[in-house]
């Protein structure tokens, strides 16, 4: 069964770490949907969100085949219901006189941001949970999208704990 | 002390323990070159024919020894000649490293004169690697190289130094040797859970990888097997783990395993893996594979395990440790049942054997070849191989005393890798070598003859030339209804001229007599021999499970499907 995974991982804040971890990915063939990276509170860290779309095996197989690289230090999942997870869309659509004021609304009602605004067209910013920016960008297309990009997920585990004080075990799999 | 970066390189490998380095000049290894001249006394250079025998040479110095083997090579064709010795190494998890030259960090990135990102290339096949930019980080990344080379599940380990780096001067302190990471040990629920499932096992089989190979268990393995009355088995790199003579092994199982081994694997109700990692021709196909059977696995590496098959119980942890703890506390049992069905395919396998022999007539058969060797070798004999039919035939039919005598490219099937690694494997423990090799493979990399010549290296070399690339013949003839598309290679090659060109010993033999009185004159040359070894092109390495087929499959003589 195909679900959406999005895991967080801790990596040498140094020149070369991302290729290792893409090389990675496209040598064991996996399939990532977004992959974010950016400085932590420490600075010898960086931290690398991947979504990823896959079954169990993907899941397990993608942490442990990510553990396995020496400038790795951390890889933990972010459950779904545990976490807050947001995403950043710059879109830029046009701007005309018959549709500026529906282009207005859904702006205010999705609490998206205009950033720029010219008479031709007009640069809209949002965040928020994936599903909310794929709406937005599904209710904008009949307003004619020019150019669009998104930052993919950043995501952090609710409370006071860190993914880097958080114990993992590794020693004993079960399946089957 | 104040050093080059040239200087600091050799010194730091003297000081993490190597004694033996197997390289090529070249533009931008100069300067290490020169350290090594300085420090000649101190540590001993094989100079190869082409770098891709430095690294399988390195690689087989490895295998042999358990050290970690290095090589050198110099920026841009020298580097990229080292790659596929180092995915060599790293299918088969043999810690190595290598260090090349690149051109100074002013250059880079400029395509200057034999410029290659050799970081870039390796990234995939090795453990690790390192472009090393700043003097101050050079002993360190070296130290570090060893380490991870040699720890947990071992592996290759790269480490590029730009020109102008080994020229920069800078203080040197020798450290020592660095320790492997300790392995975790395995908690004493998951030993208990172990020991549950070989408790009520009745039918339980060991299943011996490469990941043993190296731990010198051979003894325990057997006295374990005898405590819970099992039955043992290993796959292509678990060769030589448990020496022969104990008639609980049942030898290599799988794609061109013994019927008997692959036979047991399926009756079994357990499987007891110690450092497998159930590879595609170790299983054929997982869907049908070990259905019935429950299994342990025993690992360093996490990503090991549910990879290829789902395990019922899988440890990661260290192996040696793990394995004596589960042994301990085993109950000891007798499974007459067990032990009489394991008998019996054992019987119907001398059949299969008798039966060939019968069908070969008069002709020189490999069984027979291997026959010889056994019975003449000399103790702590390390057979090296390329790959193809002999190479399935050394796996099925040669003996070993102990453990570390089997050096063979597994993984990832390296042709031409045979010559390399005997030599290297030589160097490392001066024990008596054979290399069995075939016309394909002997071919890629015979230009490894000069160095043995050279070094006076005297390793064996058994060519079984049948004028054909016969494993790939082999499947021609059983699934492509014998269109032998370019394997006939038939070439006029002289090879016992050949090894005269290059200052060896050449022989010829066309039957099982001049095998024998070759061979025995061989052990005793004092220098590198070739003995050109006449086999039937039509010869068929069987057993054989069927690509994408199951022990079900297994086809046991050309005559068709031989079912249970």
């Amino acid at each position: 069964m195909n679900n959406k995974f999005v895991i967080a991982v801790y990596v040498d804040n140094k020149f070369g770490v991302l290729t290792r971890v893409t090389s990675m990915f496209t040598r064991r063939g996996f399939n990532i949907d977004a992959l974010t990276v950016g400085e932590t509170e420490c600075p010898e860290y960086s931290r690398i969100t991947i979504c990823l779309s896959g079954d169990g095996y993907a899941k397990e197989q993608l942490i442990n085949q990510l553990r396995k690289l020496i400038n790795v230090k951390k890889v933990e999942v972010i459950e779904n219901n545990m976490s807050v997870k947001r995403e950043l869309a710059l879109i830029k659509v046009k701007n005309n006189s018959q549709t500026r004021a529906d282009v207005l609304s859904a702006v205010e009602v999705y609490r998206a941001k205009v950033i720029d605004f010219t008479a031709s067209e007009m640069c809209i910013e949002i965040t928020g949970e994936p599903s909310k920016i794929n709406a937005f960008i599904e209710y904008m297309k009949p307003y004619e999208i020019i150019e669009m990009c998104r930052t993919g997920i950043v995501a952090l585990e609710r409370g006071s704990g860190t993914l880097l004080s958080k114990n993992t075990k590794t020693g004993v799999h079960k399946i089957r | 002390m104040k050093m080059t970066g040239a200087e600091i390189i050799i010194n730091t490998l003297i000081e993490q323990g190597t004694t033996d380095v197997f390289g090529y000049p070249g533009g931008q290894v100069i300067n290490i070159y020169d350290a090594l001249y300085k420090n000649s006394d101190r540590i001993n250079h094989i100079l190869t024919a082409h770098e891709q025998g430095a690294a399988h040479a390195a690689d087989g110095y490895s295998r042999a020894t358990g050290k970690v083997g290095v090589c050198i090579a110099t920026s841009g064709p020298g580097a990229t000649n080292l790659v596929t010795g180092i995915a060599t190494a790293m299918l088969d998890s043999i810690p190595m490293v290598a260090i090349t030259g690149n051109v100074p960090c002013s250059l880079i990135g400029k395509d200057s004169f034999q410029e290659i990102d050799i970081t870039g290339i390796t990234l995939p096949i090795t453990k690790h690697n390192y472009f090393v930019n700043k003097i101050e980080d050079l002993a360190d990344s070296i130290r570090e190289a060893f380490q991870i080379a040699k720890s947990g599940r071992p592996g290759p380990v790269l480490v590029d130094v730009p020109k102008d780096v080994q020229v920069a001067v800078y203080d040197y302190e020798p450290q020592p040797i660095v320790e492997k990471i300790p392995l975790p040990k395995a908690d004493e629920e998951s030993i208990d859970e172990a020991v549950a499932l070989i408790n009520e096992s009745k039918r339980p089989y060991i299943y011996i990888g490469g990941g043993a190979a190296g731990l010198g268990m051979g003894k325990e393995i057997i006295e374990f097997a005898k405590k819970i009355d099992a039955c043992i088995g290993c796959t292509f790199m678990g060769l030589s783990a448990v020496p022969d003579g104990c008639d609980r092994f049942l030898g290599m199982q799988g794609m061109h395993g013994h019927f008997a081994s692959s036979v047991a694997q399926k009756h079994a109700d357990l499987i007891i893996g110690v450092g497998v990692r159930f590879s595609d021709r170790a299983t054929g196909n997982t869907a049908k594979f070990a259905k019935q059977t429950k299994i342990i696995q025993l690992d360093p590496d996490f990503a090991e395990i549910n990879k290829n098959v789902n395990v019922d119980l899988g440890i990661i942890a260290d192996v040696r440790d793990s394995f004596l703890r589960i042994a301990e506390k085993c109950q000891a049992s007798k499974k007459p049942e067990w032990e009489k069905q394991v008998e019996e395919l054992k019987v119907k396998e001398e059949e299969i054997a008798k039966k060939a022999a019968k069908m070969a007539g008069d002709r020189m058969t490999p069984k027979m070849i291997f026959d010889v060797i056994n019975a003449n070798k000399l103790p702590r004999t390390i057979i090296t191989t390329d790959v193809g039919q002999h190479q399935m035939w050394a796996a099925q039919y040669a003996k070993f005393d102990t453990t570390r005598r089997f050096v063979s490219s597994g993984g990832l099937g390296t042709m031409g890798f045979g010559l390399g690694a005997a030599m290297g494997a030589m160097v490392a423990t001066g024990d008596p070598t054979i290399l069995i090799t075939g016309d394909g493979s002997f071919g890629m990399n015979l230009n490894e003859l000069a160095t043995a010549v050279s070094y006076n290296i005297p390793v064996v070399i058994v060519l079984m030339n049948n004028g054909v690339l016969g494993m790939v013949r082999q499947w021609q003839n059983l699934f492509f209804q014998k269109r032998f598309s370019q394997t006939v290679l038939d070439r006029k090659t002289d090879f016992v001229k050949l090894a005269e060109a290059f200052g060896a010993i050449g022989m010829r033999a066309t039957n099982i007599e001049e095998f024998e009185s070759a061979f025995k004159k061989a052990l005793t040359a004092g220098g590198p021999v070739l003995i050109d070894t006449l086999v039937d092109k039509d010869e068929f390495v069987l057993p054989m499970l069927p690509p994408g087929g199951s022990i079900d499959d297994i086809i046991t003589d050309i005559g068709g499907k031989d079912s249970e």
